[in-house]
């Protein structure tokens, strides 16, 4: 491993700002050298922000200065997923109908980072609009994967994935509506959590579909996301859905997990699925055992109606969040348009890819006149049961493991041409969204051909504690988050 | 079909109301923007009401209570848990390409308002009241084969007030609009400002041959914002519909929009092209549940209502049902009325007084009783006046309107303008004699029988002492020395 200072996570980083052993320049400018050494392959961000985080830095190095205002994110290079509103940098979404828009606001995470004196490297690539599991519905270009350039991050937070897996930042900020986060955390190699439906605010989190979407960290290790959330969880007046619950400190549960009841839900474990994902993820729970922890099978029977249950609720409701892009306001607006249809039409028909037109027509038709019943409220229905099937197997465990994706990351144009097939990468992710409960994904292995593969950990609603706590006494007796890409 | 030729009066006429009114609070209904009606056009906006990605909206308690407040007084059902909902559909005053609205579980369900018809009272059902978000205003007029988009009223609290089809006349139509519009301002949850457009009706319109119980087709018609519209357009669309039955057409579902300018309407669009709105819970806001403790704190804190009140006036002040009427008009002049009385103003002059006088005076300059000059107190003192003998009535209509303009205290003014009235017995004869003397000719013609010049000889009287004469006095003199 290299010495040099972005190979740091947020806790080592912080451990030597605080003796001011490093300053947060120095750290900055170690970062911004790596990027420039690895971006060229990785394609990570869409925006870099080198003046304001210069600025950032600065401001942090006089805080450990006077000693005033330092957190444990103070000075800490984050990059930030381009779908969260940055007051003055450009947000696009990954999307040509945002490609010039500047918002004049800053999301409520953005604001917790800013104001914990954290400093933003830039904005990470993504799908567009976040919609997507592999960042090739991007419209500024794909990410690569650090581990192997061939092939995709994962998505649609694949920028933010490879950024922290290439060490182009110390830690990301995501999104996660059906995956998104802990998918290209699996493909990466990196930590990544999905907190509970309303432990983190949305406000400014440019929506996807409103009732699935949730903001978590991307990190290099658990004691890191736990850092993370802790800086970003807590209820925000400014978003109706965010809990009004008390915000633990995530990082005081420590590693045990004698007599902690891992579930182990057969539907996730199905004759097909990748051997090797197989024999990580049940080797990481008979590890987990060996720590103290009980095994305990479980069954969460609605599974495979979540996929189409997902698509069908999270298209309606992206139909209409992404109403706004009309070309009136802000955005792309077709030239010399005949009437107001003509500017609504190609304004959109120029500005979106074709996933998001995908989904936007299939959640339009879900939402009809006529379709409603059997589709949109069939499937709020069933996602009751999905649920409830959460409920029941947390009547008998604290958590349930399972693997993060089928497979490890695909080759890049592998299903770009077969939605079906790329929908299916979030197979065992989606429940987890459908059901609101935290979930997060570290490293348990490698493929044969040496990808990273993704432990999910599920837990009961804002219990993150009990879910960090279980991937820190994994993380402790592996080696898997030091393992490093070659890469630069 | 039949083609059975039947007169017009035949056909009973069904409407139904949706009215919109705009709710009284400071704040819009998802942001805290101010909803102050002209200002320069976007500059009452921020990321929220402006759509901007990644904005979420919060619902303005104020707004809530002021569905509370309405849904209690027309004794409707509070839900225990009412959605908002998205109603979608592009246009450019709409940022978000939907609306928040409310649709399977509005904040208030049933209730009912009664409506004087004839002389008697109609009770009108009130099928449900829900909140929602105004949209902008497009601009047309600046030219340039440009248009333009205010956002100031994006936002804006509306409260959408559905009637049942129990409405079977325009006249019918507008008394319900009328009682509504008295309710809302009443409760001060809406200004009622027709023209600024606070207040708005959509009506749905259809006929049925009389005795028929099924509904005919409706039309809707849209963005009627007067009374007097509201009557002529149901009158319009009721001959409309009639004709067309009668020359053996269909009457197709439509929305039209009433033309005051031109007395007609004409069609926007059929069912057919009827969009689809899609509407579906509101994934960014959860479900309103007030509190039973909150509802009660709004139940205790209603003010009397104007039905109540009307009823209360006649029974306590023994005044007639239409007076009662018009001093219930408005919360601000029914407090007026009995201010008035509780300074020692006699209620039956009282109501007349304010009726003909006041009133006449407030009209004439489009002023209302709230920035009226003369208080409760003036006025109880100018009854005071009378009541002694000070002055007689017709001159406390020339002390009122001195009143009226300065805001003066009544006494003063007829103390400086020498207004006390004459009641001496010798002054007042031996102007009776001058007068008398001055007029021989009609003296003669009276003593011959010609009685009706007693009035000539009176006003002579008057004249002479500018009105200052006691009236009963100059009577009682005047028949003595006519003899």
């Amino acid at each position: 491993m290299s010495g040099e200072l972005w190979g740091l996570t947020i806790h080592e980083a912080h451990a030597r700002l605080t003796t001011r052993e490093i300053g947060a320049r120095e750290l900055l400018e170690s970062v911004e050298a790596r990027i420039a050494a690895v971006e060229g392959e990785v394609h990570a961000y869409l925006t870099l922000c080198r003046e304001t985080a210069r600025a950032q830095a600065d401001e942090a190095d006089r805080r450990f200065r006077s000693g005033e205002g330092i957190t444990p994110l103070t000075g800490v290079p984050i990059a930030l997923k381009d779908n969260l509103c940055t007051n003055g940098v450009k947000t696009t979404c990954a999307s040509k109908i945002l490609e010039h828009f500047v918002p004049p606001y800053d999301a409520t995470v953005v604001a917790r980072l800013r104001s914990a004196g954290a400093v933003f490297v830039g904005k990470a690539n993504m799908d567009e609009f976040a919609m997507g599991s592999s960042t090739e519905n991007s419209a500024f270009g794909g990410t690569s994967n650090p581990w192997d350039r061939a092939r995709i991050p994962g998505g649609s937070s694949g920028g933010s994935a490879a950024a922290v897996a290439a060490d182009e930042c110390l830690a990301a900020l995501g999104s996660d509506t059906g995956g998104s986060i802990r998918q290209p955390a699996a493909c990466c190699g990196v930590v990544g959590l999905k907190p509970t439906y309303g432990r983190v605010s949305r406000y400014g989190l440019i929506a996807f579909a409103s009732s699935l979407d949730q903001i978590g960290p991307l990190t290099k290790d658990v004691t890191d996301s736990a850092l993370m959330l802790n800086a970003i969880a807590g209820h925000d007046p400014n978003d109706s859905t965010s809990a009004d619950v008390p915000r633990p400190d995530f990082t005081a549960d420590g590693a045990d997990v004698r007599g902690l009841r891992v579930g182990v839900p057969k539907e996730y474990f199905i004759p097909g699925m990748d051997r090797s994902v197989e024999a990580a993820v049940k080797a990481a729970i008979a590890a987990l055992e060996r720590e103290g922890a009980i095994p305990v099978e479980v069954s969460l029977p609605h599974t495979e109606y979540a996929v189409a249950v997902y698509y069908l609720l999270a298209t309606a409701e992206a139909s209409s969040n992404l109403a706004r892009y009309d070309g009136v306001r802000y955005g792309h607006r077709a030239k010399a348009p005949r009437d107001l249809f003509d500017l609504y039409a190609r304004s959109r028909a120029e500005g979106f890819g074709p996933e998001v037109k995908r989904r936007i027509m299939l959640g339009t038709y879900a939402l009809s006149s006529g379709y409603y019943d059997a589709y949109y409220a069939k499937a709020q229905r069933v996602r009751t049961l999905i649920k409830q099937d959460f409920d029941r197997a947390f009547e008998r465990v604290d958590v349930i493991a399972t693997p993060t994706a089928p497979t490890p990351a695909f080759r890049a144009g592998e299903k770009t041409q077969d939605p079906l097939q790329m929908y299916l990468s979030d197979i065992f992710t989606i429940s987890v969204n459908l059901a609101g409960v935290p979930a997060l994904s570290l490293p348990c292995g490698f493929s044969p051909e040496g990808l990273p593969i993704g432990l999910q950990v599920i837990g009961k609603p804002f219990d993150e504690a009990t879910v960090l706590r279980a991937g820190l006494a994994y993380e402790r007796v592996t080696a898997w988050t030091a393992t490093k890409p070659h890469i630069g | 079909m039949t083609n059975v030729v039947t007169p017009q009066t035949d056909y009973e006429t069904v409407i139904g109301l949706e009215v919109h009114a705009q709710l009284l609070t400071r704040s819009k209904m998802f942001c805290g923007c101010a909803t102050t009606f002209g200002a320069e056009p976007n500059t009452q906006v921020c990321p929220v009401c402006l759509g901007l990605p990644g904005v979420l909206p919060v619902i303005n308690r104020g707004a809530v209570e002021c569905a509370i407040r309405f849904g209690l007084a027309v004794n409707g059902r509070i839900s225990a848990a009412g959605r908002f909902a998205r109603k979608n559909y592009f246009y450019p005053d709409l940022p978000k390409g939907y609306q928040i609205s409310q649709y399977e579980a509005p904040i208030c369900e049933g209730g009912w308002l009664d409506i004087p018809v004839d002389g008697r009272s109609k009770r009108i059902r009130i099928t449900r009241a829900h909140l929602e978000e105004d949209a902008g205003k497009n601009l047309h007029e600046m030219g340039e084969g440009a248009s333009h988009v205010d956002l100031n009223r994006a936002g804006t609290p509306l409260l959408e007030i559905v009637s049942e089809p129990d409405l079977r006349s325009s006249d019918e139509a507008v008394a319900y609009l009328k009682a509504l519009h008295e309710l809302v301002v009443y409760l001060g949850i809406c200004d009622g400002n027709m023209d600024e457009g606070s207040f708005r009706c959509d009506a749905n319109v259809s006929i049925r041959p009389r005795g028929r119980e099924a509904f005919g087709t409706r039309a809707e018609l849209k963005n009627i914002n007067s009374f007097r519209y509201v009557k002529r357009a149901i009158e319009y669309e009721v001959e409309r519909q009639i004709e067309r039955v009668e020359r053996g057409e269909r009457i197709v579902q439509e929305t039209r929009l009433f033309d005051p300018q031109r007395g007609v309407s004409v069609s926007m669009r059929s069912k057919e092209d009827a969009h689809d709105y899609r509407y579906f819970p509101e994934p960014d806001l959860v479900p309103i549940a007030p509190p039973e403790s909150w509802i009660a704190a709004v139940r205790a804190g209603l003010p009397e209502l104007p039905e109540a009140k009307r009823a209360r006036f006649i029974a306590d002040y023994g005044i007639e049902p239409y007076d009662a009427a018009v001093l219930t008009g408005s919360r601000a002049l029914a407090d007026y009325f009995e201010a008035a009385i509780r300074q020692g103003a006699p209620a039956k002059a009282a109501a007349n007084w304010i009726m003909s006088e006041l009133l006449a005076l407030l009209n004439a300059e489009g002023a209302d009783i709230e920035s009226c000059r003369v208080t409760p107190a003036g006025l109880a003192a100018l009854f005071g006046l009378i009541d002694a003998g000070t002055i007689s009535g017709k001159i406390a209509k020339t002390v009122f309107e001195e009143m009226y303009r300065t805001g003066a205290d009544p006494a003063a003014i007829v103390a400086a303008r020498g207004l006390v009235q004459m009641s001496d017995s010798a002054e007042l004869t031996s102007v009776i004699d001058q007068v008398i003397a001055d007029s021989p000719k009609e003296l003669a013609q009276y003593r011959a029988g010609k009685d009706k010049l007693f009035g000539f000889f009176v006003g002579q009287v008057m004249k002479r002492t500018q009105g200052k004469a006691n009236p009963a006095a100059v009577n009682d003199l005047l028949k003595a020395r006519l003899q």
